[in-house]
């Protein structure tokens, strides 16, 4: 074992490089995910529409700002305002329009109406953007690359995948943990989330909390595709590919815990980039053998809490 | 109500009389003096939603284009066409159901099947249930005319083998030193198929190439940084991917962006449909194919005022060129024409029958802008292959390939009767001695 370490540890290294990136991806829009079923109790499933959207705004906008000569790190702007549009005019339209008439009601009908949201926002997203794939890697490009110690050679990684992206889902986590404990309105969606009805007793506004948080959850989806659009490329169907992993992480780590996706993100993170290097056969379904390892021991997930059915 | 019953009446003699002329059993079949329909009905399936609508729907804006053009003109035989369309994307089993509904209520005279090699494998058989004329437009699986026959099937360009066989060729021609190699493809059968051609056929060709990495990312999986350093670690000689779409956008921006072009040379044999996105991201110097041969900078174009023609249209209502599976399509409606004309003329000027429109198409020779195509016995096309080294020219603002060779289909097709893989494990080094050069520039 010592000896298969010391041959494997550089690649290791460089698995762990990679999945980090990675899960902090999967963790921005699993922790929106996550968020928004915690308070409002629905699995939505357009949120990887949300995702997508996001980051075709973000793509859009960017390309937009360069084609008026502004100065190039304006494409940092643009992935922050773009999600932050998307996220301020989508999500309550959704929640007001959509959601509202749904709390409460059984989840095959909840899955069923975010179901058809979801398609009714990938054909939107086709009407706007159309088939074609669309991108934008000046924010990638800026950065350059960084050149990494590998035995005799060097590996170049972006200093966007290698510095930003961890870096933006660390400061999302943690200020989302600090505004959940340390500030009112966090205070009460934690009451909303723990017990619906004694916070609707204690005079919480329990509709404008759901509004605020499914917005929220919303913007940190389309932050999530803004990020993933200078490394990626946008084309239909990201949506769904984006939903089932983020359940996959959900599920491992129990709904409605903020701290427990980031750790599964990072677990089915390394995860998939330790199989690419050790076992490329098992890449495409590694994140699920960890969510169904998790699932058989903890049917909960990790961090997930066991509930009392009322009956 | 007496409508009806009088209709029932009607309706029950002449199920009596279609069951003992046996018409009825295939519908549309059965007149062997087929009146001359008010229009005439193409199904055409395609990928009208997910990732493949990159291919799907700019195939669904030729056609359009097409059918357009032609009843302008007057349609074929002097009836108008029709395109009526189906997404691919919910999968086999409503495409299944869709094609039967097409035939059978919608009474379509012709079906276009498909994008997708699972699709065509499901459409086709249907093809000879309900004998109807279907061209498969775009699908490239080798399994169809190699595993079953299928009379009134018809494959009206390249596939599979050759689109892989000839970039093989094409690097084993012009970079012979290489031995060592990476495989980057997407996880399902044209992935895992295209690998199992161009691994047979290289170990048959040139023995002896170490394979460093094979790699089977999940079909639109939106990173593949994990991939990228792998490879970079791995610095194989030759990477090849067969990747499409966005797929493949995403893995050439992120292995530009981190040098891996400067490593290795990458054989991207799907490549042309993405080169417009990719813009000058695309590196220079490795090798893409167009599954075909229908280049917008085609070297020596059989009809080039056609070309022209097709492409300009294209772009003037799309405001972008038309890619690959565009040409498909054209192909596609060429060869409906061609054999509807060489149907007609052959009844003397009556119209054809779903028999009869069957037997034109077979050994049918049909002209495209850049070439002509044969249908072969077993109802695939002969489409020659060109493949070359993408460059940058002042004409176009994304890359085109230099130093092309075309490889002519039946050096790089399997013979009819045999299966690839067969056919592939006996090649020989000689065969590269029947590879034409290079044609420079």
């Amino acid at each position: 074992m010592a000896g298969w370490l010391e041959q494997n540890a550089l690649l290791l290294g460089l698995a762990l490089l990679d999945g980090l990136a990675y899960a902090a991806l999967v963790f921005m829009v699993a922790v929106g995910l996550n968020m928004v079923f915690g308070v409002l109790r629905i699995i939505n499933i357009a949120h990887g529409s949300l995702f997508a959207i996001g980051g075709y705004a973000a793509a859009s906008l960017g390309l937009f700002l360069a084609a008026r000569g502004l100065p190039d790190w304006t494409g940092y702007v643009a992935l922050v305002l773009a999600a932050a549009l998307v996220g301020g005019i989508l999500g309550p339209v959704i929640e007001r329009g959509v959601l509202r008439r749904i709390y409460g009601h059984e989840q095959v009908l909840q899955l069923l109406v975010t179901f058809a949201l979801f398609m009714i926002l990938e054909d939107a997203q086709k009407l706007i953007w159309g088939v074609q794939p669309v991108s934008n890697d000046a924010p990638l490009r800026l950065l350059g690359t960084v050149d990494v110690p590998f035995g005799e050679d060097v590996i170049p990684f972006t200093a966007y995948q290698l510095f930003v992206l961890p870096g933006v889902a660390l400061a999302t986590l943690v200020g989302l943990a600090w505004f959940l404990r340390r500030t009112l309105t966090g205070r009460v969606i934690v009451a909303v989330t723990t017990d619906r009805e004694a916070a609707t007793a204690m005079g919480i506004d329990a509709r404008r909390v759901f509004l605020l948080t499914f917005t929220f959850g919303a913007g940190l989806a389309a932050l999530g595709g803004a990020l993933a659009s200078p490394t990626t490329t946008l084309v239909p169907g990201l949506g769904a590919a984006t939903i089932v992993l983020s359940f996959a992480v959900v599920a491992t780590a129990g709904l409605g815990q903020i701290e427990g996706a980031a750790i599964s993100a990072l677990l089915i993170g390394i995860g998939r980039s330790a199989a690419v290097y050790l076992a490329p056969e098992f890449e495409v379904v590694v994140p699920y053998l960890i969510m169904v390892a998790v699932l058989l021991v903890r049917p909960q997930g990790l961090f997930g809490v066991v509930e009392t059915r009322r009956v | 109500m007496s409508t009806q019953t009088q209709l029932s009446r009607r309706g029950a003699l002449a199920v009596a009389a279609g069951a003992v002329s046996g018409s009825l059993l295939w519908p549309g079949s059965g007149s062997a003096q087929a009146q001359k329909p008010a229009e005439l009905k193409v199904g055409i399936t395609t990928f009208l939603s997910g990732p493949a609508s990159v291919f799907g729907v700019p195939a669904r804006h030729t056609a359009e284009m097409l059918f357009e053009e032609i009843n302008r003109a007057g349609g074929i035989g002097g009836v108008p066409v029709r395109a009526l369309f189906v997404d691919e994307a919910p999968g086999t089993d409503h495409l299944v159901g869709e094609f039967r509904r097409l035939v059978q209520n919608e009474g379509v005279h012709v079906m276009f099947a498909s994008i997708s090699s699972g699709s065509c494998l499901a459409c086709t058989p249907l093809s000879d249930e309900l004998r109807k004329t279907t061209i498969l437009w775009d699908c490239g699986t080798q399994r169809i005319f190699e595993e079953g026959r299928h009379p009134y099937a018809f494959r009206t360009q390249g596939y599979a083998t050759p689109e892989v066989l000839a970039p093989l060729l094409y690097l084993l021609k012009t970079r012979p030193d290489f031995r060592t190699l990476a495989v980057i493809n997407q996880d399902y059968a044209w992935g895992r198929d295209s690998w199992e051609i161009w691994k047979t056929a290289m170990d048959a060709l040139k023995p002896g190439v170490r394979v460093v990495a094979e790699l089977f990312p999940r079909l639109g999986a939106p990173d593949y940084s994990t991939e990228v350093t792998r490879l970079l670690a791995a610095r194989p000689d030759v990477i090849y991917s067969t990747h499409w779409g966005g797929d493949l956008v995403t893995l050439v921006r992120q292995a530009a962006e981190r040098r891996l072009f400067d490593r290795s040379t990458f054989v991207l044999p799907v490549a042309e449909a993405s080169l417009q996105i990719l813009g000058r991201t695309m590196p220079a110097g490795h090798i893409i194919g167009t599954r075909g041969d229908h280049w917008n900078n085609h070297p020596r174009p059989r009809d080039p005022a056609r070309l022209s023609r097709f492409v300009e249209s294209y772009r003037r209502r799309q405001n972008e060129y038309p890619i690959y599976p565009c040409h498909h399509m054209y192909q596609a409606i060429s060869a409906m024409q061609a054999a509807y004309e060489k149907a007609i003329a052959a009844k003397g000027g009556g119209w054809p029958n779903d028999q009869e429109l069957a037997a034109a198409f077979r050994g049918l020779e049909f002209a495209t802008p850049t070439s002509t195509i044969t249908l072969r016995e077993d109802g695939q096309g002969l489409e020659d292959q060109i493949v070359g080294v993408s460059s940058f020219t002042d004409r176009f603002p994304f890359a085109v390939p230099k130093d092309m060779i075309i490889f002519p289909a039946a050096m790089v097709s399997t013979p009819v009767g045999q299966k690839s893989v067969d056919w592939l494990k006996t090649l020989k080094p000689d065969l590269l001695a029947q590879v034409p050069a290079p044609i420079a520039g």
